[in-house]
């Protein structure tokens, strides 16, 4: 009787199976070959235009410093959030409306969101002129430090909304009990919030890293969008190659290593939180 | 307990402005004469309320068109998306059939991996079939972009509604089919329509993929990309507002199964 | 209307590894209304989803009349059902649910509105009937969902535990209300619930499943009072039926009428003649509590017992006596003035004793 519902699921499950595969797998062999064929058979020809590119490592070094600064910063602030609106505030329900915003909102839109405050003659100088302080470049490719924050800040409001939401259908998921058992027995807040919350939140957190390391790797228009070329990423270089220098197959060996990244982050968080230290021991 | 309270509200306030004031700022902007935009300071108050800025930019070339294009692509999306990912949903929600959890699995993997930057080889097997330069071409890397999730939150949808209820319908007279038509659809649908909300709005926001598999049909994320560098001011920022007014409306719409569709099908 | 025939039906689900029924035998007649009962996990649901043609069974025949079911899908059987959950559709008005059915075999609107309506009557849901089931308590939900079988007039109505949602109070004045409207529409009914007092009260006949098969068959009473299998007796009664062990005396007299006499650690008791060949061997003997005399005086054929646990049950004082080495539910009068630690006197009257095979546990 096992055939019996493998038998009925099967057409269903079908044409999404085809599909992945002609999207997912194709693409991806293809790309292989893209990226190591050349006119004359195996060649890591491609592979070396990529890397002896200047803005290949500035891109790389880019990518992993807006990972590493905004991620940390992005997940304190969507808990904050989440405990914030777990206190029932006034207006609970406006507060959440607009906070979940920036969810539909697209990088590219969020960097020209972002270009109306910090360009030079824009909402952020004028604010500053009218308090007596003199504008100041923050765009400007020879402040890199301000660029950098302007593109992690719109990042921020934009992708900090993701967090936020799976963090809140998390909690919603834990019950209320344990949390008023350990306040029963004297907990304080900050230490039910260490001990209760956190770790019941595992799951949720687990997968709100994932999905945001990697959505967080593929930003790219952002800073397009705010600094033109002066803040290269990843992603942004095989736009560049594939659009402005016309060579897809290094566009391809760029892309390449993005979806490598995306895996080896992934499959690197999955084992650290499965095997690390059970929090709050 | 009281300066609590007051602290929590402030915070609230403070994050609420940090969210609320960019997209009231790019609609000031957006909704500012050109000639006003060159002021300095800019004022922060809708001094000079126009149209201008937002009818150039719609009357410049290519963006009507790809206006079109992403209307034309999103709702293709959506609908290939709810075909072969609701029947998918469904079995997912109703069978235990050897190899759903590796089915299960590989929608994740798929869906985690960030397959938009696939898009350069993909753009090589559409030259070939001749789907280069298409609406086609976009749709699909967008329904292959917005599969899983349609999958996952529908099989969510589905275990919503008791098989019980669909046997009662069976018990009564009911063929499968009309079980599903009468019973399960009527309860699934506002779920699945906020599904396919959110379907559209990825279609809409993506910008790689579709700047990549297009020349001339571009949607409106990728001509306001091609044109970045040579564009006035104004004219990213009528762009800012085109790109950020359906998110508003989105919002508004599915706000309240925003929770579950992020909620259940990731965990 | 017509009659229910269950031949050899075996059932494994892919997941399980026994046979959730298994090599399962059963007639209900036209008209009749049976009761499946059991733990949970017996097989009472299965075979009830397989009769509906919710399952499929592995081998074995449905009939309903004079019709072979066993392949058909279950919507062309014939029949209806009440489910555990209710099912009833939370997007339809009550009224729309009720007439489900109707609707499916498209009856002719002014008929669809009159059994609607009656049915609706019958279960006084007159006033609910433009509401959606959202609005409504569990009780009127219910009572939807037999509105919704009813209506149909099928050959056959199955219910799935349709009381195990409800509370106390509610379930018991539902019990009588349910037994009465079928009663009065004659259709046969097959009733699946674990449990036991429901059992009792509804089927004309109550089938006791254990592990996939049915232990014993029979009247409310017959179940109750002689059950086949020491399972029946431990599983159909409150409290259920005392069990100790005894050995049947060995002064082999040949003499089939007169009693023999069982000996538990240092009491002895009368037993029943019939266990005369069986001198010399142990039994498993079963008592209810209803019929164990209890006495503040000694008297013969009595034996002694300690008083440890008092009951009021309002209606009866339920006592838990220590008796030798055994512990019993003994049911005393309301009255009986007996507090833990005193000393009462047990009778124990021979036919009222269910002797049971130790090794295979059913009745001698």
């Amino acid at each position: 009787m096992a055939a019996g519902p493998a038998r009925r699921a099967l057409p269903l499950i079908l044409p999404s199976l085809l599909f992945m595969t002609a999207l997912f797998l194709l693409p991806l062999i293809t790309g292989v070959a893209q990226a190591f064929r050349g006119p004359d058979g195996l060649t890591t020809g491609y592979l070396r235009r990529m890397v002896d590119d200047p803005y290949f490592w500035q891109a790389a070094r880019n990518t992993a410093l807006l990972i590493v600064v905004l991620i940390p910063l992005q997940f304190a602030l969507a808990l904050a959030m989440a405990l914030l609106l777990r206190e029932r505030p006034r207006l609970a329900g406006l507060h959440f409306y607009i906070w979940v915003i920036p969810l539909a909102i697209s990088d590219l839109a969020a960097g020209l969101v972002w270009l109306s405050i910090f360009t030079d003659r824009g909402y952020l100088n004028s604010v500053l002129d009218a308090a007596g302080i003199s504008p100041y470049a923050w765009l400007s490719f020879q402040h890199p430090a301000t660029m950098f924050l302007a593109v992690v800040i719109a990042e921020l409001w934009r992708a900090t909304s993701l967090v936020f939401v799976i963090v809140v259908a998390g909690m919603q998921g834990v019950p209320r009990d344990y949390d008023e058992a350990a306040a029963v027995f004297g907990a304080s807040y900050w230490q039910r919030v260490r001990h209760v919350l956190l770790p019941q939140l595992r799951p949720s957190l687990q997968v709100a890293l994932i999905l945001r390391t990697i959505l967080a790797l593929e930003a790219f228009a952002v800073a397009q969008a705010l600094t033109g070329r002066n803040f290269p990423l990843l992603v942004g270089e095989t736009y560049q190659w594939y659009t402005a220098l016309q060579n897809p197959n290094v566009a391809t060996a760029v892309a390449l290593v993005v979806l490598l990244l995306s895996v080896v982050a992934a499959v690197g968080y999955l084992r650290l939180m499965r095997h690390g230290p059970e929090p709050g021991r | 307990m009281r300066a609590q309270r007051l602290w929590v509200q402030a915070a609230c306030v403070a994050i609420s402005l940090f969210m609320g004031v960019p997209i009231y700022l790019i609609t000031l902007a957006a909704l500012s004469s050109r000639e006003s935009l060159n002021d300095f300071p800019l004022s922060l108050l809708p001094t000079h309320p126009s149209g201008e800025t937002m009818s150039t930019f719609l009357r410049s070339t290519g963006i009507l068109g790809g206006l079109v294009n992403s209307l034309t692509v999103g709702l293709s999306t959506v609908a290939l998306s709810l075909a072969v990912g609701l029947p998918a949903g469904y079995a997912l929600a109703r069978y235990a059939f050897r190899g759903r959890d590796a089915y299960q699995l590989s929608l994740l993997l798929t869906r985690a991996l960030p397959i938009v930057v696939l898009s350069v080889p993909l753009a090589k097997v559409f030259l070939t079939t001749g789907l280069y330069d298409t609406a086609y071409a976009v749709t699909l890397l967008h329904t292959a972009l917005a599969l899983p999730t349609t999958v996952l939150i529908s099989a969510a949808i589905f275990v919503g509604v008791p098989r019980e209820q669909e046997e009662a319908a069976m018990i009564f007279g009911a063929s499968p089919m009309a079980a599903f038509g009468r019973v399960v659809v009527p309860q699934a649908l506002p779920g699945i329509a906020a599904s396919a909300i959110f379907t559209f709005v990825l279609s809409w926001n993506e910008v790689l993929g579709a700047s990549i598999l297009t020349l001339n049909r571009r949607t409106l994320p990728a001509q306001v990309l091609a044109t970045l560098g040579e564009s006035p001011l104004a004219f990213r920022f009528a762009g800012g507002l085109a790109l950020v007014l359906p998110a508003l409306v989105f919002i508004a719409v599915v706000r309240r199964y925003l929770l579950n569709m992020w909620g259940t099908p990731l965990r | 209307m017509a009659a229910v025939v269950i031949e050899n039906l075996v059932k494994t689900y892919p997941s399980g590894h026994r046979r959730a029924t298994d090599d399962v035998t059963l007639e209900v007649s036209d008209g009749e209304f049976l009761v499946l009962v059991g733990p949970s996990g017996c097989g009472k649901t299965t075979l009830l989803r397989m009769v509906a043609g919710l399952e499929t069974p592995d081998a074995g025949t449905v009939r309903i009349g004079e019709r072979d079911v066993t392949r058909l899908p279950a919507r062309h059987r014939s029949l209806s059902m009440v489910f555990q959950s209710y099912a009833i559709f939370p997007h339809m008005t009550v009224r729309q649910n009720i007439g489900f059915g109707l609707t499916m075999a498209k009856v002719p609107r002014d008929e669809w509105a009159s059994r609607v309506a009656r049915a609706a009557g019958l279960l006084n849901l007159g006033d609910q009937l433009d509401r959606h089931p959202a609005q409504l308590s569990g009780g009127q939900r219910q009572r939807v969902a037999v509105a919704r079988a009813i209506v149909v007039n099928a050959d056959v109505l199955l219910m799935d535990e349709p009381l195990s949602n409800l509370d106390a109070l509610l379930r018991m004045q539902f019990r009588a209300e349910l037994k009465r409207i079928v009663a009065r529409l004659g259709t046969t009914t097959l009733y699946v619930t674990h449990d036991q007092a429901e059992a009792m009260s509804l089927g004309d006949r109550v089938a006791v499943m254990r592990e996939g098969s049915i232990a014993q068959l029979g009247t409310p009473m017959e179940v109750y009072d002689r059950p086949a299998q020491r399972f029946v007796g431990g599983f159909l009664g409150t409290p259920p039926m005392n069990f100790f062990d005894a050995v049947v005396a060995p002064d082999g007299h040949a003499d089939h009428d007169k009693p023999v006499r069982l000996t538990a650690g240092d009491r002895v008791i009368p037993g029943p003649a019939r266990l005369s060949g069986w001198a010399g061997r142990p039994v498993t003997v079963g008592v209810r509590a209803e019929n164990i005399e209890v006495s503040l005086q000694d008297g013969p054929g009595r034996s002694h017992a300690e008083v440890e646990v008092a009951e009021p049950t309002g209606a009866a004082m339920l006592l838990t006596v220590r008796w030798g080495g055994d512990e019993l539910k003994v049911l005393a009068p309301a009255a009986f003035p007996a507090r833990p630690g005193d000393r009462v006197w047990l009778g124990m009257p021979e036919h009222a004793l269910r002797c049971f095979d130790p090794e295979t546990s059913l009745a001698l």
